[in-house]
């Protein structure tokens, strides 16, 4: 089933307290999927490049070396940083499995990431000057608090409860995907990609990499490809709708602007609440409910609608 | 407000308990809290869970013999007014979630926001009226009873409807009607692609513009009993003046339930 929601502020101003209505939003629809939750986020855009990497899977087996093994990898990674050429200004161990990266780096991002994910279990989780994707196993509520999400303020950002079906339960394959190796682009998705395998094999040809399983990967390198040949996202998305098979609803992030797609079955729901100031969807009133607590009109985009909003 | 979790369930009968996953409310506790004035009564649900606002409703309607019921602050939850028996009049101040009102004979209910998926599905009888809009779904088998929709709904409105009449004032989503098997639908707006798709039977009249229309749906002529019909509900539901209709039925085409097979005819004879 899956739930996606979305927040994005239309004044610009970065200081609302998004990792805190993302989490409101997600927990009121833990029901859509309790397996995992993930956010993406868009805080004040820097200079610097955040990296945000993962060192291993929360479920991986523990075994007596783990801690040591994490210890060597988390210096590899360093070290390997450097050695693609970039400055690294600051290094925090978000949790055992969790590394953020704050570094200046104005070569190949694709070349930087793959440097990092040579190191056995690595994997960058984001990378932007703005965006920080955050996800793991459980409810929303449970990785906003291991993650200390609640005073995460910023612009926009978007989020994604799992009721795994095709793939894995684990934090490669949770949502939000980052449009490796595209900075600051992020999507979320509900729904089934039948065109999976075939858009999979010709996105490797042409040098993408997939870190899981799981069908949503597909958009958010899809859109990468589109982005990085001169297509705006809106473009991106629209052609999206005709490139990608199945059912779907997806919400995709990028540095200053967000933007909601729907298949042409209209199969997967999304309410949509557009005020003054900010625009809010999930896939369910409730969710929206959760931050704004007073009678509003919200209404269903239909079949085959592709909206963006710019921050 | 934080519906799931239960979080703020101080009135009634304290915290509600949930299975280790957090999702499925055990216990059932009737608040009792509304406030009784002669047949009507008032239920604010802001701090109640789905199955306590549920469970409140049935109490008054079944136990309390009341025959009027507001309830407030239903904050967009799923189910609610589901399975409601009995003829009453029921007032959503708000809007409610999926599954609103489904499975219901008898009440008439009047929502003042919006629904979300599957709202009326299965309807056995009775009347509701929607203010806002609806998601899609809506109307899902509906069996009999009006429902109104004065905003606009998502796709694939009615699907296998089996009787009654569907009234939507806004536009409708792709595939509305699809395997539609009795009743009405009365549209007022635009039409998405695929109207009335594989329908077998039943009727339904569009005022705006149509997309495209489904398989094996045609346009019909539209008669004196349609427009008597169209103005009748009109009425009822002080709706206006209705606009300028076009008819659209099943072609027949696909039928084929009367056909044997050639090895079957040979039995029969």
């Amino acid at each position: 089933m899956c739930g996606i929601a979305g927040i994005i502020y239309k004044n610009g101003g970065g200081e609302h307290r998004i990792g805190r209505d993302i989490t409101s939003m997600l927990q009121a629809m833990k029901h859509r999927g309790p397996d995992s939750s993930g956010f993406a986020l868009y805080g004040q855009p820097t200079t610097d490049l955040v990296l945000r990497i993962k060192l291993a899977d929360a479920n991986t087996a523990r075994d007596l070396d783990f801690a040591d093994d994490l210890r060597r990898h988390r210096a590899e990674i360093e070290a390997r940083l450097r050695a693609a050429g970039a400055h690294i200004h600051e290094i925090q161990d978000v949790n055992e499995h969790t590394l953020s990266v704050k570094l200046s780096y104005d070569g190949d991002l694709k070349r930087l990431a793959d440097h990092v994910e040579s190191v056995a279990g690595a994997e960058v989780l984001s990378a932007g000057h703005a965006l920080e994707i955050i996800k793991d196993l459980g409810d929303a509520k449970t990785v906003a608090g291991g993650y200390d999400l609640d005073s995460y303020v910023g612009s926009h950002g978007i989020g994604h409860v799992r009721m795994a079906t095709e793939s894995d339960v684990d934090i490669s394959n949770a949502h939000p995907y980052w449009a490796y190796p595209f900075s600051d682009v992020a999507v979320v998705h509900n729904g089934q990609l039948t065109n999976y395998h075939q858009w999979r094999r010709r996105l490797e040809r042409s040098g993408h990499r997939f870190a899981s399983e799981c069908d949503s990967e597909i958009i958010a390198v899809y859109l990468a490809q589109k982005l990085q040949t001169g297509s705006t996202l809106e473009q991106a998305m629209r052609e999206s709708l005709d490139d990608l098979d199945g059912v779907f609803t997806y919400i995709c992030v990028s540095e200053d602007a967000l933007g909601m797609a729907k298949d042409d079955l209209a199969a997967k729901p999304l309410v949509l609440y557009e005020g003054d100031d900010m625009v809010v969807l999930a896939s369910e009133e409730m969710a929206i409910r959760a931050v704004l607590d007073h009678e509003i009109e919200t209404y269903d985009p239909y079949e085959g609608t592709v909206m963006v909003w710019t921050r | 407000m934080d519906a799931v979790s239960g979080a703020g369930e101080a009135r009634g009968a304290g915290e509600a308990r949930y299975d280790a996953r957090g999702l499925v409310e055990l216990d059932e506790v009737i608040p009792r809290i509304s406030e009784i004035e002669g047949d009507h009564a008032t239920l604010d649900a802001h701090d109640l869970t789905t199955r306590r606002i549920n469970l409140e409703l049935r109490w008054l309607l079944y136990e309390q013999g009341i025959r009027r019921v507001t309830v407030l602050n239903p904050g967009a939850r799923h189910s609610l007014g589901a399975g409601i028996l009995t003829r009453c009049e029921i007032t959503f101040q708000g809007s409610l979630g999926y599954f609103a009102c489904g499975i219901i004979d008898g009440p008439e209910v009047h929502i003042t926001g919006r629904v979300g998926w599957s709202a009326c599905e299965n309807m056995m009888s009775g009347v509701v009226t929607i203010d806002g809009n609806a998601g899609s779904l809506m109307g899902a088998g509906l069996r009999g009873g009006d429902v109104v929709v004065k905003g606009q709904v998502g796709s694939r409105t009615g699907i296998v409807q089996k009787g009654g009449t569907i009234i939507v004032l806004g536009s409708a989503g792709s595939m509305t009607g699809f395997m539609m098997q009795r009743g009405r639908q009365i549209l007022c707006g635009d039409v998405g692609p695929g109207l009335g798709d594989s329908m077998y039977e039943g009727t339904i009249y569009v005022a705006g513009k149509v997309s495209s229309l489904g398989i094996d749906c045609v346009p019909g002529e539209l008669g004196d009993a349609d427009t008597e019909l169209i103005e009748r509900k009109f009425r009822i539901h002080e709706l206006g003046s209705p606009p300028a209709f076009e008819k659209f039925v099943c072609g027949k085409k696909l039928y084929n339930y009367d056909n044997l097979e050639p090895s079957e005819r040979k039995l029969v004879l």
